[in-house]
């Protein structure tokens, strides 16, 4: 990394922070993040365990709103919008007309004629210029890019309600999963989001970015007795994967559909204005010759984003994401793989740097939460 | 954490520690810290050769995959076991966590390692 490139990365408004809590920062997607602070499976347990804070400043904010906005976002995402009420979120796919992904997103409705997009961000610039390209055909919707006018901040973990709770007047008990609210955290004006990218219980937190510090302390401050900590992005990527969530670049892109990709969930059929929907169609009707399936590694090592599946001598199918998992203490990954190799307990041969490894393919998610689980008693979280 | 005298480092961060004409080989504090978290440490058989500067073997941490080079050349006589089932001390002692013992082929032959000083200014 020479020191021009350097200079060309954006810095989040927690930036300081992160230098203060000798985050070890590295470019992703045109930004200077924090990869770790204390090291990735410290992070992930606490996660776990306890709760983590994130920033997730980097990722884009997509407004779209006027008398035809909803129209405009039921051509554009793959999730039927209309079943949002204002104040509901879900997770949507922006498709191309191919069906395969230029990027998936959480549409939040802000208002009847107002949607939020939370989108990736490494394809800001390329989701607005396609979504206000698509959207001008639709007519009297406004599209803007606002990502700079929000600071993002992931509380995630067991311990988050109680550590949110004390600096916002919000009943965060009655804030279902995919629900959010507006409000005030530590004297900032917030968006309070029960969703996150861990597989937890958890909140994301939009702020103005001037705000954003003030956030950020109060919520490690109030999180002090349960031990909640910074958490970076190697942490965020092995929590997500224990989740089995799909990471856009690496699980999904545009030469994978939801179908294959096991998201045939966020497809609203009854949504007839979706871009990519006859071509899903038609797979459908077709069946999937691939998908993407879980795996566990039978051998030891660690099948990495780009090994090849390998059957009779020849590659039949690619890992996407693959680690050792901090909370389950095995390595495990996602690939696609020809259909007829998908169901769980088939074996798999992966080539991990020439050498045949043997997985096996296993139910997804790795890492389930307990929904049931309560605070263990006398923790410092219920006696203060 | 600091670099002992007792033993002399390599550019790619290794170390190796030499008692008459055999040595123990492992990875800096600084490789370690560079690494995270290792999950695992792939190491040869004994009775294998190494060479001086080219790979034995190979360490993972969650984040990454890295070779093993070896400082100088020989034969292994000894694999620490105890990396199989617990990588971590990788991490919490890297300056005792050997990988391998070797004999070596020219115990003399240590002219391109670096002592803990040199090596400290390396990292800078």
């Amino acid at each position: 990394m020479t020191d021009t490139a350097t200079a060309e990365l954006k810095k989040t408004s927690l930036h300081a922070r992160h230098r203060a809590s000798h985050g070890r920062m590295v470019p992703f997607a045109g930004w200077e993040m924090p990869v770790e602070y204390a090291g990735i499976v410290s992070e992930h347990m606490a996660v776990r365990t306890r709760a983590g804070v994130f920033d997730v400043s980097h990722m884009g904010e997509i407004e779209i709103a006027g008398k035809n906005a909803l129209a405009a976002v039921r051509r554009i995402a793959c999730n039927d919008a209309a079943q949002l009420a204002p104040g509901q979120a879900h997770y949507s796919g922006l498709l191309t007309p191919e069906g395969t992904f230029l990027d998936d997103m959480v549409v939040y409705r802000m208002a009847p004629s107002h949607f939020l997009l939370v989108v990736n961000a490494g394809n800001v610039a390329r989701d607005y210029a396609w979504i206000r390209e698509q959207v001008s055909t639709v007519g009297d919707a406004a599209v803007i890019d606002s990502s700079s006018r929000y600071a993002l901040i992931a509380l995630q973990g067991p311990a988050s309600r109680a550590t949110l709770q004390p600096l916002t007047a919000v009943e965060l008990g009655e804030l279902q999963a995919f629900r959010f609210a507006h409000g005030e955290v530590a004297g900032a004006r917030a968006t309070i989001s029960r969703t996150g990218y861990t597989g937890e219980d958890g909140f994301e937190i939009f702020v103005p970015p001037n705000m954003a510090e003030r956030v950020w302390a109060a919520i490690l401050e109030s999180g002090r007795a349960a031990d909640v900590v910074p958490v970076g992005l190697g942490a965020r990527d092995t929590l997500r994967l224990e989740a089995a969530m799909r990471l856009y670049g690496n699980d999904i892109d545009e030469s994978t559909s939801p179908l294959e990709a096991g998201l045939g969930w966020i497809v609203a059929w009854d949504n007839e204005t979706f871009i990519g929907r006859d071509r899903l169609l038609e797979q459908k009707a077709r069946g999937v010759s691939r998908k993407l399936v879980g795996f566990e590694m039978v051998d030891r090592g660690i099948a990495r984003h780009g090994h090849q599946v390998v059957c009779d001598g020849g590659a039949v199918g690619m890992v996407t994401s693959g680690t050792h998992t901090p909370y389950l203490k095995r390595a495990i990954g996602m690939a696609y793989v020809p259909v007829e190799q998908s169901r769980p307990g088939t074996e798999l041969a992966i080539d991990i740097r020439g050498r045949l490894s043997r997985a096996r393919v296993v139910p997804t998610p790795f890492y389930k939460r307990d929904r049931d689980a309560q605070p263990a008693k006398g923790s410092p979280l219920i006696s203060r | 954490m600091p670099y002992p005298d007792d033993r002399q480092y390599t550019k790619d961060h290794e170390w190796i520690r030499i008692s008459g004409d055999t040595a123990e080989i492992g990875i800096t504090d600084y490789a370690q810290e560079q690494l995270g978290d290792v999950v695992y440490v792939d190491l040869p058989d004994v009775g294998a050769s190494v060479k001086a500067g080219t790979a034995f073997g190979t360490i993972e941490s969650v984040k990454a995959v890295s070779e093993l080079f070896a400082p100088m050349t020989g034969s292994v006589i000894e694999v620490n076991s105890r990396l199989k089932d617990h990588p971590e001390v990788v991490n919490s002692d890297p300056h005792s966590a050997w990988m391998i013992k070797v004999r070596l082929a020219n115990a003399g032959d240590t002219g391109s390692l670096l002592d803990s000083a040199q090596y400290q200014a390396l990292l800078g």
